[in-house]
């Protein structure tokens, strides 16, 4: 009896001493198996079956995540991509603790998300869609005030920390007009903002530039970038440009049907999933279609200018022998659009979920 | 325990500093929509003079001096007070507001921000009053100075005291009732037709619309209880017959204390539903929805 006291003292001792000094070296983000499975109402079209509707609901369950483990380390710049319906926008509610996980842990800077504690809630920020944080009738500088008391900021740091971020996305002209008078792009420049006042540990976007313009999406990135580096916030983002992946983010996730498909580096994607190169020729005179053939698959001919597909161990071996026998103006080897990688990716991820569907099917 | 929100009090009371500005805040954003705000405040007055006329019809029309132990007089005053009384417990926009952001997901918000979403919405609407008495004011004093023909002299203090206690009260009350109703939200897709009940129940039960004592004369069938009685077991009253009552001197000594003390307890009541709802509705989004 003594010994399983002596035992259990020891278990609680090594607990906290784990757990106190871990706090620096362990990960920001810590997830293990969380699934998320949603009830949802199953209605067919039609008055008749809204009529049976009032009777017995059918409903069937939606696994939006099926099992996801992934950790995080403080500073860290993590990109989410994934096809609509992938379970991106679930795993960032989770982690902001909006919603509970069907089974599975997580852990976000020490807390379980979803237990909402204050302590918690005060170091971590999630910008999810427009019209999140701000006031719509109100200017954004009214706000931005009310986040100084919610989050209980001193007056000058809040202040400080206010104007620089407003000078850092040029928006002082903003902030004291109603926030509904202002654009989609400026609106999500002051969502970031409220965001970021209180300094948050952890940094959760869903979708920042989505319906951005060019020049939006640029001053986004050198924002988020810049904001990243100098407080060294671990951000997790979901996207679906690619633009925002290269500019921002080493580390890459890839979520299909509630899966993870891939994480690494995005280096390390066009390595592993690019087996071509684009390689634009530009002849004196055009050769045959045959000729060409030859060579590698043939994506576009336009007059002398020929853009052709070939596998990247034969890149070497298949130009020289072009250049040796034809006379070339031009010549440039791209690799593979990130677009077109990331959606072959996606297209993978799918025909691995219907198969396994298709053989757990046929088991059942 | 899991997708419970952790409480506090510190939570649910900020500080000076947060009350303040909250309400400034509140006050900016309701300023923003002034002009709706003026015309629906100064058309709530537009009734009052159709009582007067609707009142001395009736009474000449009936003959006599009084109707249920109410003179013209007393009608006409007793109209007025509960408009005053519904100025405090009325809550216009609350529950429908409430289940709006769960529907569309701004409630989301409450959720990531430290902050209590009650205690949130209780300064709001507390600004929401501020800036509505501060309009409503000078009309109401007018209205009252013109009426004054109508009221009998002035109360004594202890009844004035009470009579404020009961309008303070009135005004949470009023609060966490609407508040609990709009958290159905988080288990019914649809609340209107739920709000429009309670409005019509509230109208008929809360004395908005005749004096509840005029519901002592109505028994019902062998039990020996009036419907007045019935009518006094319900939270309603407190919103507008109870506060006229006492102004006008109808409840006074042992029944005020005891009337005082049961809209307390009401208070309480529905404050703490309003909680449980709140928990249980956040538990529930964050368990289906979110």
């Amino acid at each position: 009896m003594i010994l399983v006291f002596a035992r259990w003292g020891l278990y609680c001792f090594a607990m906290t001493s784990s757990s106190s000094d871990s706090r620096s070296l362990s990960p920001v983000i810590d997830v293990h198996g969380l699934a998320k499975h949603y009830r949802v109402a199953d209605k067919q079209e039609g008055l008749a079956s809204s009529i049976r509707g009032l009777f017995h609901r059918k409903s069937r369950t939606v696994e939006a995540l099926r099992g996801v483990s992934l950790t995080v380390e403080p500073g860290e710049f993590v990109a989410i991509l994934g096809p609509n319906g992938a379970g991106k926008t679930t795993f960032l509610k989770l982690l902001a603790g909006i919603i509970t996980p069907t089974t599975g842990t997580a852990t976000v800077l020490g807390h379980v998300p979803w237990q909402r504690h204050d302590d918690f809630r005060r170091r971590f920020a999630l910008v999810m869609g427009q019209k999140n944080q701000l006031w719509w009738d109100l200017p954004a500088a009214e706000s931005f005030r009310l986040h100084q008391v919610i989050y209980r900021l001193d007056r000058q740091r809040f202040e400080q920390t206010r104007d620089e971020l407003v000078e850092l996305l040029e928006v002082g002209r903003l902030i004291h007009q109603p926030v509904r008078e202002l654009s989609l792009g400026e609106r999500m420049k002051l969502e970031l903002i409220a965001a970021l006042l209180h300094e948050p540990e952890v940094l959760l976007l869903d979708e920042p530039t989505i319906g951005l313009d060019v020049v939006a999406q640029h001053s986004i990135h050198a924002f988020l970038r810049k904001v990243q580096t100098e407080r060294g916030t671990t951000v997790l983002l979901t996207t679906h440009y690619m633009k925002d992946v290269a500019a921002l983010c080493r580390r890459v996730v890839v979520i299909t049907h509630g899966r993870i498909l891939y994480d690494g580096t995005l280096t390390e994607i066009i390595d592993r999933f690019t087996t071509h190169k684009i390689v634009t020729l530009d002849f004196e005179q055009p050769p045959s279609e045959t000729t060409i053939a030859g060579w590698g698959y043939p994506c576009e001919r336009d007059g002398p200018q020929v853009r052709l597909r070939i596998d990247r161990e034969r890149i070497a071996e298949t130009l020289s022998r072009i250049l040796a026998g034809e006379s070339v103006l031009d010549v440039t080897v791209e690799d593979v659009p990130l677009e077109d990688v990331i959606a072959d990716l996606f297209r993978a991820g799918r025909d691995e979920y219907a198969l396994a569907e298709t053989a757990s099917g046929g088991q059942a | 325990m899991s997708g419970m929100a952790t409480f506090s009090w510190q939570q649910l009371l900020p500080s000076w500093h947060g009350w303040t500005t909250m309400l400034s805040i509140s006050v900016a954003d309701r300023l923003a929509h002034r002009s709706d705000f003026f015309v629906g405040t100064l058309f709530r007055f537009l009734p009052i003079v159709t009582q007067i006329f609707l009142w001395t019809a009736v009474f000449s029309a009936a003959g006599s001096e009084l109707i249920a132990g109410y003179s013209r007089n007393d009608f006409v005053a007793y109209y007025l007070l509960t408009m005053m009384a519904r100025s405090f417990s009325s809550m216009p926009g609350l529950a429908g507001g409430i289940a709006r952001s769960v529907r569309d997901g701004s409630v989301k918000k409450y959720l990531v921000q430290p902050i209590d979403y009650v205690g949130f919405l209780m300064a709001a609407r507390v600004a929401h009053k501020l800036v509505y008495f501060a309009i409503a004011a000078a009309p109401f004093g007018l209205m009252f100075f013109l009426c004054r023909g109508f009221f009998p002299p002035l109360p004594e203090m202890p009844t004035i005291a009470a009579f404020l206690a009961t309008l303070v009260m009135s005004f949470l009350l009023g609060f966490f009732l609407e508040a609990t109703l709009g958290m159905l939200g988080f288990w019914v897709l649809e609340v209107s037709s739920l709000i429009f009940v309670y409005m019509l129940a509230q109208y008929l039960l809360s004395g908005h619309m005749f004096p509840l004592d005029m519901l002592d004369s109505i028994t019902l069938s062998s039990s020996g209880y009036s419907l007045g009685d019935l009518v006094q077991l319900l939270p309603f009253q407190y919103t507008a017959y109870f506060p006229c009552a006492v102004w006008l001197g109808k409840i006074q000594g042992q029944e005020l204390v005891s009337g005082l003390l049961v809209e307390a307890v009401w208070v309480v009541v529905a404050a703490v539903a309003c909680r449980i709802a709140f928990l249980r509705g956040t538990r529930r989004y964050s368990a289906f929805g979110g």
